[in-house]
């Protein structure tokens, strides 16, 4: 019989609570700070959370009531029209990459994807600035769903391109086997197998559009009215988080909590669902085996 | 070394193709390198019409680069190159003219490990029928139930065609794939190790399964179980490296499956049937 002395089996036992309080203890470090974000924007942003907050346009300083309806539909329009240009963009480009990786325009197109993942989003503003802004002589919705459009490239074509490489290579193989085309089997094949990872894409790139302030402070420039004229500047939610929130009035900034909450409930909401549609598409098509 | 007897399995073979039958595919001096390595080397193989031929040798002697160079599968390895040639019903397949979309429906492919589409039953089958153009729902309908009787699958799934072809089991999986390959009427089927994945009874299912598709199609099997080698084939080929420092394969002996593992003429071959290989 092997038995481990009395003494060692102790040591070992210690050793191993440990390293498990370790690593609780930095499970924790990390979670702690973004349960308290969380709560402290619930905590200061709720009071301000009504119907109205939803309907109504902002009101002058000191005027009761008052809402963010302006802002809603604002950053509706630009992360709208940033989607409608970035998803056929990205998918395409991504879909490129995973097939054509060995090109020189695919080695091209992930290293500049990379690049522009690494451009601050103020840059991009300022660039939007440029080509759209400047020569139109007015800031618009239109410049900011461009912009947005930039932003949401990189995000879209590396999960794109990484859906397409997790589809099981003989899929792939077992169309082309039956006589199928190169670009049948990508449109029937491959791209409905990775359009659930794809979507997940989608998601996590309109949850880092809707809340980018810095771009819009160059394009959709922020608007106190009412507006869906794609031409004219819009108010946008992370945009007039900003506004608020640097000026000195106390019901601002009560505000600038509210639009705050209503952002991350969002960006929660869209994560939720991003899981939701992955855990159906699991459990209704079944497995390999 | 111990001489064994002859494995008893071998004598309740039924095997009555002795006469030669005409040749639905032939391979002429066949080589495959990738990039500089040379896979297989100066392969000479006939494929007999409506029989099956099994592809036997120990692990990376080049089996299935053989088998998939029987429809150009190999032409999707980057780097890959095929010399020599093949001939399907005495035309080269390896020529500058030849439309391998067309090989690749003439000779049609089962894989190691079930590859159903994400989509219906129905969807799986009516695949490659549809990449022929044919929509109309009725044909459609009676192509994909043809297709499913001839893979054995019809009872299980008559009355969940619309329900995902991966909410199978794994030998269900194996013979909705079976069925996909055959609703396009091909006239050659490959399949690579096509029972490796399975368990014993869907096994037994497969390969009783091919017995009757031999009837209609020609069948070239790849398989590491010479059991399973013995029992379905009415042809062996036998194949090995030439050369252990450059690791590249060969038939070294091709003849009838009785013949092959009842009377080897190759010392080799009879060192692997017996189970003295190594």
């Amino acid at each position: 019989m092997i038995q481990a002395a009395p003494r060692r089996l102790q040591r070992r036992k210690l050793t191993n609570l440990f390293m498990l309080s370790l690593c609780i203890l930095a499970t924790l470090l990390v979670v702690t700070p973004l349960l308290w974000i969380i709560g402290y924007v619930i905590q200061q942003g709720l009071p301000a959370i009504n119907i109205s907050f939803f309907t109504q346009l902002p009101t002058p300083v000191g005027v009761p009531g008052g809402g963010i309806a302006n802002a809603l539909v604002g950053s509706a329009m630009t992360v709208g029209l940033g989607l409608l240009i970035a998803v056929p963009i990205g998918a395409l480009a991504g879909i490129y990459a995973a097939t054509h990786s060995e090109t020189s325009l695919g080695i091209a197109l992930r290293f500049s994807t990379d690049v522009i993942s690494g451009v601050p989003s103020i840059v991009m503003g300022i660039f939007a600035y440029t080509i759209i802004v400047l020569p139109q002589r007015h800031f618009s919705a239109f410049s900011g769903g461009v912009v947005l459009a930039f932003i949401m490239l990189p995000t879209l074509i590396r999960t794109t391109e990484e859906m397409i490489h997790l589809v099981p290579k003989s899929l792939h193989e077992g169309s082309l086997a039956l006589g199928a085309a190169e670009w049948k089997t990508s449109l029937s094949i491959i791209i409905p197998a990775a359009a659930n990872g794809i979507l997940t894409g989608v998601m996590l790139a309109i949850a880092r559009a809707a809340g980018e302030a810095a771009p819009m402070l160059f394009t959709a420039f922020g608007n106190p009215f009412f507006n869906l004229d794609f031409r004219q500047p819009v108010a946008t939610l992370p945009h007039t988080i900003f506004v608020y929130a640097i000026a000195p009035y106390d019901d601002w900034h009560a505000k600038a909590w509210a639009t705050a909450l209503v952002l991350i409930s969002f960006v929660l909401l869209l994560n939720i669902l991003a899981r939701l549609i992955t855990w159906w598409r699991m459990h209704h098509i079944g497995t390999y085996h | 070394m111990l001489k064994t007897a002859p494995i008893a399995f071998l004598v309740n073979k039924n095997n009555g193709t002795t006469m030669e039958k005409p040749q639905k595919m032939a391979i002429e001096n066949l080589s495959v390198y990738y990039r500089n390595f040379r896979a297989i080397e100066e392969v000479n193989l006939p494929i007999y019409a409506q029989s099956i031929t099994a592809i036997i040798g120990p692990s990376g002697c080049g089996k299935s680069t053989l088998l998939r160079a029987l429809n150009r599968m190999n032409d999707l390895v980057p780097g890959s190159r095929t010399e020599g040639q093949v001939y399907l019903d005495g035309a080269p397949i390896y020529a500058p003219n030849v439309d391998v979309v067309e090989i690749r429906r003439r000779v049609g492919m089962v894989f190691q490990r079930p590859n159903p589409f994400p989509k219906s039953i129905y969807d799986n089958v009516a695949y490659g029928p549809r990449l022929l153009g044919i929509h109309q729902r009725h044909k459609l309908d009676e192509i994909v139930e043809r297709a499913l009787i001839a893979a054995a699958l019809w009872d299980e799934v008559r009355d969940k065609l619309d329900q995902s072809g991966l909410s199978l089991s794994g030998g269900q999986q194996q013979r909705l794939c079976i069925a996909r390959a055959i609703a396009i009427q091909p006239e050659v089927i490959l399949m690579d190790e096509p029972a490796s994945a399975l368990d014993p009874i869907a096994t037994l299912k497969i390969e009783e399964l091919m017995q009757e598709l031999k009837k209609a199609f020609t069948i070239v099997i790849v398989t590491h179980n010479m059991q399973q080698a013995a029992r379905v084939s009415d042809y062996t080929a036998m194949m090995m490296l030439t050369d252990q420092a450059e690791r590249s394969g060969t038939v070294i002996e091709f003849g009838e499956t009785e013949q092959i593992f009842l009377n080897p003429k190759d010392k080799r071959t009879e060192d692997y049937v017996t189970g003295r290989f190594g």
